[in-house]
């Protein structure tokens, strides 16, 4: 029986080119650029200086807070610079520049191909080393694992949901992640499990994957309380709140989190990094990426080490077509263009999607005519082109009523939209707003 | 039948001489007892509702002026001191001395200047743009170029410069309301003191990264080395975060901190011609 979110969803062209592309390490770069704030909360502070000589794996840049990660360094060398450089958000921020020498990494870190099954580390263990590890949510999102995993008191955790829907168009990374290292990915689920004390882990993994439903199925059968539960393919389904009404039923009600009906949800990526962490004792130093486009003449998934150029990866995949006209870094639904294609690849760089310069642009923007396919499309239920109409004006008491905090940024409306308004830019702009409000009045 | 003509004449009668009492009555209990001079100020105001003083509408602001014993703080700027006078006058009350103000625009990063990197195609919305991304140029400080500060204006005194890309701010019509201020994402407009024949000497440029980043991005950004500290006789301006400020009370326009400044970030506008090096910009930018 296969299950979907009821709520919403659009249907884009999945394209996914790189489905049977098995995963390829990236050759060593010369030059990584390691920016400090991969994830959402605090940025790291740097613990290394201009002239230091780093290995693999030693921590660069420490976490700064609760909600904040370690980063270590992907690779051997020597720091050439600590520096603010345009990242993958458009914006510079600091970053620490590695010159590359050799591939030395640093000690206590098992670099075996070797399945490490048995989970010898307890509880509490588990949860310290992710902290350790810098692990954070690879779906994108790059929420701190550590923070999801410590349960405050008063709240209970019955289910582990694993995100391997990957409903975002073109990107492949978790689809040969599932493939290619099911039984580390289940072990890291197990290790999750552990941390949470919970008995029940479901993988939801859309129907579009048929191998790595059938791959993680049969591996399943030899971890405990571990299931897959096929999903019928529909976009956002990779939403957590959209995962946890497709698998379990549940739905999170608006401005709470998936702990509020017992669950917790982690992307199979996320889960590997946690089987490296806590069997390996490696930290989160390298990640899949796919690097995909219609013009591109080697499209694939490529193994690379943070603080990569994109521009590496363009060139690993056949280089950059003449007619490019965007290249986005995430999936081409979420995902944001770059302004600048050596920006580095980070902890949440899932993909890199290039569009030729037809398909890139945006249409002629005409004006609504109330036809309702965002309120039909939208997953959440709200009313997107009431939202972006509102911001648009300044009108930032509808929106809030509107409930746009509970937006998701799936953008199915902008999407839908046959006026082809811009309805998510401005709903962005609404909820940011909206955001800043809240937060000035609370304080008040 | 005439019986029944005569008691709904009754009926109503009474209804209505009921209904006046009550209404007579409620109308005593409630009274809003009304300045009048408020009607007189809001007379004297302009009538834009521009918001410019910081209270919703005109009405609003004639309210507080009567309300309170000065006008320390009450200020219109688009009537100015006129009407200021006027009020003064109706409330009985010594105006005070306001200087009339001006918007000008802190950055100059013509497509001549400052290089376009990327293309932008999302929402045509200053407020969106600053929030995805630094821009199309290596300048994350400068002009978004979507126009919010022109669909803010309420007195048509700002348009787009389709050649520089840049909004220009009419002198005649600018009332230094400051929606634009308040429009812009990235605070680039300045309200500066208006001066004689509405010159302006100013420092174009809002870039607060070390020189040699925002010479890179932008060839008439403020590189911040300080020279026209040094130069300026009257400590008009000062230089914070790698950026230089001329304070409009304090200038004399003695107009030695222009041809100082190596990068041309200093604007003199209005003036006459005094040597070679005259600022091309300024000329197109009047």
């Amino acid at each position: 029986m296969f299950k979907t979110f009821p709520k919403g969803g659009i249907h884009p062209p999945e394209n996914k080119l790189t489905s049977d592309k098995p995963v390829v390490d990236l050759p060593l770069p010369q030059i990584v650029t390691v920016t400090v704030s991969q994830h959402i909360g605090a940025h790291a502070i740097p613990v290394v200086a201009k002239g230091d000589t780093v290995s693999a794996g030693q921590i660069i840049a420490a976490a700064k807070g609760f909600v904040s990660a370690n980063i270590h360094s992907p690779v051997s060398g020597i720091v050439s610079k600590i520096e603010p450089v345009v990242d993958a958000t458009g914006y510079r921020q600091t970053a620490i520049v590695i010159e590359v020498s050799g591939d030395r990494w640093a000690e206590g870190i098992d670099l075996s191909t070797a399945l490490q099954k048995e989970i010898k580390l307890s509880r509490e263990e588990i949860v310290a080393r992710c902290l350790e590890c810098g692990i954070v949510g690879m779906g994108g999102a790059t929420f701190p694992t550590h923070v999801k995993m410590g349960i405050p008191s008063g709240k209970r955790c019955d289910l582990l949901i694993i995100n391997g829907v990957e409903c975002e168009p073109y990107l492949t990374s978790d689809h040969r992640l599932m493939l290619e290292k099911g039984e580390e990915v289940l072990t890291g689920i197990s290790a999750l499990m552990k941390a949470l004390n919970v008995n029940k882990a479901v993988i939801g993994i859309e129907i579009n994957k048929p191998d790595a439903i059938e791959n993680l199925t049969k591996l399943a059968s030899g971890f405990e309380g571990i299931t897959v539960q096929p999903l019928l393919v529909k976009y956002p389904q990779g939403g957590e709140k959209q995962l946890i009404k497709a698998v379990c039923g549940r739905e999170v009600p608006g401005g709470k989190l998936p702990l509020d009906v017992n669950v917790v949800v982690q992307n199979v990526a996320t889960a590997y990094a946690v089987y490296e962490a806590v069997q390996k004792n490696k930290p989160l130093v390298e990640r899949i990426v796919t690097v995909t486009g219609n013009g591109l003449s080697n499209p694939g998934n490529f193994r690379v080490r943070i603080g990569t150029p994109v521009s590496a990866l363009i060139e690993a995949a056949g280089g950059m077509p003449g007619d490019t006209g965007k290249v986005i870094s995430g999936g081409p639904m979420m995902g944001k263009a770059l302004s600048d294609i050596n920006a580095p690849v980070t902890k949440g760089t899932s993909g890199i999607v290039l569009f030729p310069e037809r398909e890139s642009r945006r249409a002629e923007i005409t004006p609504c005519i109330r036809c309702t396919k965002c309120t039909y499309v939208c997953p959440m239920g709200l009313e997107p082109w009431m939202l972006a109409a509102s911001s648009e004006r300044g009108m930032f008491d509808r929106v809030e009523k509107g409930k746009v905090t509970d937006c998701i940024e799936c953008g199915s409306c902008a999407y839908t939209c046959p006026a082809k308004r811009p309805l998510l830019d401005y709903i962005r702009l609404g909820k940011s707003t909206v955001t800043r409000i809240i937060r000035e009045r609370n304080v008040k | 039948m005439s019986s029944i003509i005569l008691t709904t004449i009754i009926m109503l009668s009474l209804l209505g001489l009921v209904s006046s009492v009550i209404l007579y009555v409620i109308a005593q209990k409630f009274k809003v007892i009304d300045d009048p001079r408020v009607d007189q100020v809001t007379e004297l105001l302009p009538g834009v509702n521009c918001g410019g003083c910081g209270f919703t509408g005109c009405r609003a602001l004639a309210e507080a002026m009567v309300k309170a014993d000065d006008f320390e703080g009450l200020y219109c700027p688009v009537g100015g001191s006129d009407a200021l006078g006027k009020i003064a006058v109706v409330l009985d009350r010594k105006p005070i001395a306001v200087e009339p103000k001006i918007a000008v625009l802190r950055c100059n990063g013509t497509p001549e200047n400052c290089a376009r990197l990327t293309n932008y195609d999302g929402a045509s919305n200053c407020r969106v743009a600053h929030s995805l991304y630094g821009g199309t140029t290596a300048c994350f400080y400068g002009c978004l170029g979507c126009g919010d500060c022109v669909e803010s204006c309420k007195f048509d005194a700002m348009y787009m410069d389709p050649v520089t890309m840049l909004p220009v701010i009419s002198d005649e019509k600018c009332v230094a309301c400051g929606a634009c201020v308040k429009a812009c994402p990235r605070s680039i407009i300045e309200l500066r003191k208006k001066m004689h024949k509405d010159r302006k000497i100013y420092v174009s440029c809002i870039n607060k990264d070390k020189g040699a980043i925002s010479r890179k991005a932008c060839t008439v950004s403020c590189i911040g080395c300080g020279k026209c500290v040094k130069i300026c006789p009257y400590e008009a301006i000062t230089m914070n975060d790698n950026l230089a400020f001329i304070d409009s009370f304090k200038c004399k326009m003695c107009r030695k901190c222009a041809p100082e400044c190596p990068t041309g970030a200093i604007l003199e506008i209005g003036f006459p011609v005094k040597e070679k090096k005259a600022m091309p910009e300024a000329e197109v930018r009047e």
